[in-house]
């Protein structure tokens, strides 16, 4: 088995998995990891995966990530500026691969502003950015390099951003069913919403990860069913691409302290 | 028609409590230099809507807004406005938080003169628990409920551009000219700033006249002022300056705060700004973003 792999890694291949059989898709990944993601996921699982230059242009080939040198040619396909990531976006044809600030147990979440006065918040974020409408026209999945309660809050977030499963917000004549959210991939897990009404569950635990650690550290229960897998281990054909897509490790700075992808050797 | 006029005959014919867009995206082809003329002038109460950054940063520390119409408010690369968020923290900001789309879908209501359009987008959401003025509506082809984006009318629209000529066309030659028609065609009067003032018969071949995304008759002014968007980039002439965003984003940490940044930066006229950050060709020798 390999065991020569970070972390980053490991939630890189393990979050590339959200996007198989999705088909001919928009695959939005914010941030290095996400993007590197969709990008691998691009190259190995799903080749149908659309993909943009993160500026204005898509492409049928991923660009590796930081600078790529003068003589770069990237592969543009067509073009695709903001006002018309929009018309891709309300017709559901997209992934989006997000990390917000919070996540509450129905999955909606938060990237505008902590606390419970949105006219005076307590920590002002972004803002809602593209969350309410990429959250219920299309597909959604989660990664967080840093898995705790302060992110996987008790109550509900404070403020919502995105649509989840909850049944108290739905608007009328809308399904619940119509909420598509994919994987959640952190640093110690990979879960889903595959449990019972579309509860957060628990797929696989990172090596040297134990149940109880996930359970600590989610503000919400968390559906098991028996024994939960080990997270696959990066294959070496991954581990290559990864090393293609970024040449200059930017992967290396993203989750605190690079820790290696197998964490029993180092407890 | 000779629509060219200077920043200052601009902001003129600007009035306290107006609604105001600008044009851009984040730290992407802002007019700054218009907006540096409004932080020079006893201009106050604004409405703002805005894809932020420094523009909105700038004018929240300077006390120019009461109100943000905003989906975001970043500088990319230093993801939180350090203005913004004082402001915002501070509560002394009326805002109406959209989404991205909602924004485009409020600006295209008022282009096409509607009052709304009806939308999925934001339903399910605090946008909708947080903004009293959004509504949701019936639909009547199906049981649906649907939300109501209002048109987000604007008494000016402030743009920056690459090319325009002295009747207004505008030529945005970048890879990407954001909402900026929307904004344009959703105000009352578009200003636009431009780094290079031609003449008309540049247009003349196809190539160029496809990078131009409004009528003429949409602008309203334009000011030649090369550099014009700096700090923002103005993809291809230049990008956005790190170091400069890296000093502003700074100054919000010191004693001094804004007021610092103003003293250095602001307090004279635009040639002075320009001198202050190192000239024209300085400017022009940023590098584009790499993402």
């Amino acid at each position: 088995m390999n065991t020569d792999y970070t972390l980053a890694e490991l939630c890189i291949c393990a979050a590339a998995e959200t996007f198989r059989g999705q088909g001919e898709v928009l695959a939005s990944g914010m941030g290095v990891v996400p993007r590197l993601a969709a990008s691998l996921a691009m190259h190995t699982i799903n080749p149908d995966l659309m993909m943009t230059d993160s500026e204005s242009w898509m492409l049928s080939a991923p660009n590796p990530l930081g600078d790529r040198g003068a003589d770069f040619q990237q592969a543009n396909e067509t073009w695709m500026g903001f006002s018309r990531i929009f018309d891709n976006v309300w017709s559901g044809r997209r992934h989006a691969l997000v990390g917000p600030t919070q996540i509450d147990r129905f999955g909606q979440s938060n990237i505008s502003a902590l606390g419970a006065d949105h006219a005076a918040p307590k920590v002002m974020l972004l803002g809602s950015r593209g969350y309410p409408g990429n959250s219920i026209c299309h597909d959604n999945s989660f990664f967080s390099p840093a898995h705790n309660t302060r992110l996987f809050v008790e109550g509900e977030c404070d403020f919502v951003s995105s649509v989840g499963y909850n049944p108290r917000r739905l608007p009328r004549g809308h399904s619940l069913d119509d909420v598509a959210l994919g994987l959640i991939v952190t640093d110690l897990c990979v879960m889903d919403f595959g449990g019972p009404n579309h509860q957060v569950r628990l797929c696989s635990l990172h090596p040297g990860i134990s149940l109880e650690q996930v359970r600590e550290n989610t503000g919400f229960p968390v559906a098991v069913s028996g024994e939960p897998p080990l997270t696959k281990a990066p294959t070496k054909q991954q581990l290559a691409l990864i090393a293609e897509l970024d040449p200059h490790n930017q992967r290396a700075s993203q989750i605190a302290g690079n820790p290696p992808g197998d964490r029993r050797r180092a407890a | 028609m000779d629509k060219t006029m200077t920043s200052s005959q601009v902001v003129d014919q600007l009035e306290d409590g107006m609604t105001i867009g600008i044009g851009g995206w984040g730290p992407r082809r802002k007019p700054m230099a218009l907006v540096r003329e409004i932080l020079r002038s006893e201009l106050r109460d604004l409405t703002l809507v805005s894809y932020g950054g420094a523009d909105v940063g700038m004018l929240c520390a300077a006390g120019k807004l009461r109100k943000l119409i905003f989906a975001f408010v970043s500088l990319d690369f230093i993801p939180l406005e350090p203005y913004f968020r004082q402001a915002r923290q501070s509560g002394s900001l009326e805002v109406m938080e959209i989404d991205e789309g909602l924004l485009l879908l409020g600006l295209r209501a008022a282009a096409w003169r509607l009052p709304y359009i009806p939308t999925q987008v934001g339903l399910g959401t605090d946008i909708v628990d947080k903004n009293p003025e959004i509504k949701l509506v019936d639909s009547p082809y199906d049981e649906r409920e649907w939300l109501a984006m209002p048109a987000l009318k604007l008494d000016a629209a402030l743009l920056h551009v690459d090319h325009a000529d002295n009747r207004g066309v505008c030529q945005i030659s970048g890879p990407d000219h954001y909402m900026d028609d929307m904004f344009a065609r959703a105000a009352e009067r578009t200003y636009v700033s431009c780094d290079e003032l031609v003449d008309s018969s540049y247009f003349h071949a196809p190539q160029q006249a496809r990078l131009v995304f409004w009528e003429r008759a949409v602008t309203t002014g334009v000011v030649h002022i090369p550099g014009g968007a700096h700090p923002s980039s103005c993809n291809p002439l230049y990008g956005f300056d790190v170091p400069h965003f890296k000093e502003y984003s700074a100054s919000a940490k010191q004693d001094t705060g804004f007021e610092g940044y103003a003293q250095r930066y602001l307090k004279g006229s635009e040639a002075d700004y320009q001198a202050a950050v190192g000239g024209l060709d300085a400017i022009r020798k940023l590098p584009l973003p790499v993402y």
